[in-house]
């Protein structure tokens, strides 16, 4: 059917999904059908076997909402490079004026702490109360303090 | 990849000797039991943490199918752009479908946090291997369509995904979190396009009515099937993925169109709806689950055509995808060169 045809004709057709369709996709990977023979002798930094197969890095998405506030992060997107990723981030992140400012940062570029490490990474403030302003009760009820 | 730093595979020994197993089956165990403390205290699941295969595959099923959801149900809606009845109406059909495209790109990067590649998701929509929800495979016959659509089907939507805000894992309810914010403009723009059919003339009086006498039921079906029927949702309730069963919610969302279906002038083409007083819940007539399993398992009005464009969508964008990658390609080069030159 054409993008815009005759809007919503039922396909006369139905039956030629066989039945398969009911799988479900969380199965190991089958025969991706990459059928779009198109090849082009593009090759991005990387080696995969079929160019225009090769997948996009990752980007991580940081927006600031309004001037004075850090920025945060929104979420994540592909891109082929810096510049795409920053207009894609637009155009997903900041639809509704969510933004004045946008980072965006390769994936594999952060360097995160390993979750398993979690009580030994992050011990050392533990038992370290008087860190805190509330440790410091004895000055309860005295103004401005 | 590249999302490899985001996402915890857990490393398995190529030959594992006895040692190694052991070491194996003593990381489970301390994982299973850190991951039952989170679910415990209500607490959630980060891409890194270790998880239940069969937690990771429930979610891949479900964030998956939910991101095949918001893509191929941009097209009843798209379909109508071209013959909204004002320029308004065009904006903001426009706008609506842009959001359906943004929500399956948050969900396809929430599903890849657990270990699939996009690529892989795409292209088992594309063959025909992947479920969405059924209520795309329905024909948009009328304008009127697209205020039933927005009032009944993304009604029912935001019902089911208020709650999954709050699911365990916390990707998907952060994803959940940005679409039901952008959700309810959708549903109050179907519910004004019915509302001034509904004060227009009969026959546009009529067309509301209709479209919302064709949409209500596909509509109860989005909860999915009943309770007691319903399999994987007990499992899914314990992993605190799902908050509320199937029943609990469309039982909470007829109670919810009864209210506004008057507001509308129009009425629900169900004359068994009804609050029961003892079990303090509202109720529906009789649903037809063998049709909703045939429109499952890609047997639906819709469904090759829905199929059919999509594949016919991704191969036409080809082109724009290889275009970028070889500009990409080329800034890099450049950008290299004057590195080297410098």
């Amino acid at each position: 059917m054409s993008p815009h045809g005759n809007p919503e004709v039922p396909a006369s057709s139905a039956g030629d999904v066989e039945s398969s369709a009911a799988k479900v996709p969380a199965g190991p990977a089958g025969p991706a059908s990459a059928d779009s023979g198109s090849t082009s002798s593009v090759s991005t930094s990387s080696t995969s076997p079929t160019p225009d197969r090769s997948v996009w890095p990752l980007w991580e998405v940081f927006v600031r909402s309004s001037r004075g506030l850090s920025h945060v992060h929104a979420g994540s997107l592909h891109a082929p490079d810096a510049a795409m990723a920053l207009r894609n981030a637009r155009d997903l992140y900041t639809r509704r004026n969510e933004g004045v400012s946008i980072w965006v940062v390769p994936a594999d570029a952060i360097a995160a702490s390993d979750p398993d490490a979690k009580g030994s990474f992050f011990e050392s403030p533990q038992g370290k109360d008087y860190r805190h302003a509330t440790y410091y009760t004895k000055s309860e009820g005295v103004k401005h303090l | 990849m590249a999302a490899q730093n985001l996402q915890s595979v857990p490393d398995q020994p190529a030959v594992p000797g006895r040692d190694e197993a052991d070491e194996q089956a003593r990381l489970e165990a301390e994982g299973q039991a850190y991951f039952d403390k989170v679910m415990a205290e209500d607490s959630r699941i980060e891409p890194k943490d270790w998880m239940p295969a069969a937690y990771r595959k429930t979610l891949l099923r479900q964030i998956s199918q939910h991101a095949h959801s918001e893509i191929i149900g941009m097209q009843p809606e798209a379909n109508w752009i071209s013959r909204a009845p004002s320029l308004k109406r065009k904006a903001i059909l426009m706008a609506k479908v842009q959001d359906e495209a943004g929500h399956g790109l948050y969900l396809y990067s929430a599903a890849e946090t657990l270990g699939q590649s996009r690529d892989k998701m795409m292209d088992d929509l594309i063959a025909g291997k992947a479920r969405y929800s059924s209520i795309f495979n329905y024909p948009a016959l009328t304008w009127a369509d697209m205020g039933a659509i927005g009032w009944l089907v993304d009604g029912a939507a935001i019902c089911n995904q208020v709650p999954l805000c709050r699911a365990s894992y916390g990707p998907y309810g952060r994803a959940m979190v940005r679409i039901c914010k952008e959700e309810s403009f959708h549903q109050r723009q179907g519910f004004e396009i019915l509302l001034e059919l509904s004060n227009g003339t009969p026959a546009q009086k009529q067309m509301a009515q209709d479209a919302v006498n064709r949409w209500y039921a596909p509509a109860l079906m989005m909860f999915g099937p009943p309770d007691d029927d319903s399999p994987n949702s007990k499992q899914s309730m314990a992993w605190n993925i799902k908050r509320f069963s199937n029943d609990e919610l469309r039982s909470r969302f007829v109670g919810m169109m009864v209210e506004q279906v008057r507001v509308l002038g129009l009425t629900l083409p169900d004359s068994e709806v009804r609050f029961n007083e003892e079990t303090k819940k509202w109720e529906h007539g009789p649903l037809d689950w063998e049709e909703f399993k045939e429109v499952l398992a890609g047997r639906g009005p819709c469904n090759a055509q829905r199929l059919e464009r999509r594949r016919e969508a991704h191969d036409d964008g080809a082109w724009v995808r290889e275009a970028a990658a070889a500009y990409a390609a080329k800034q890099a080069r450049k950008h290299a060169e004057k590195e080297f030159a410098a």
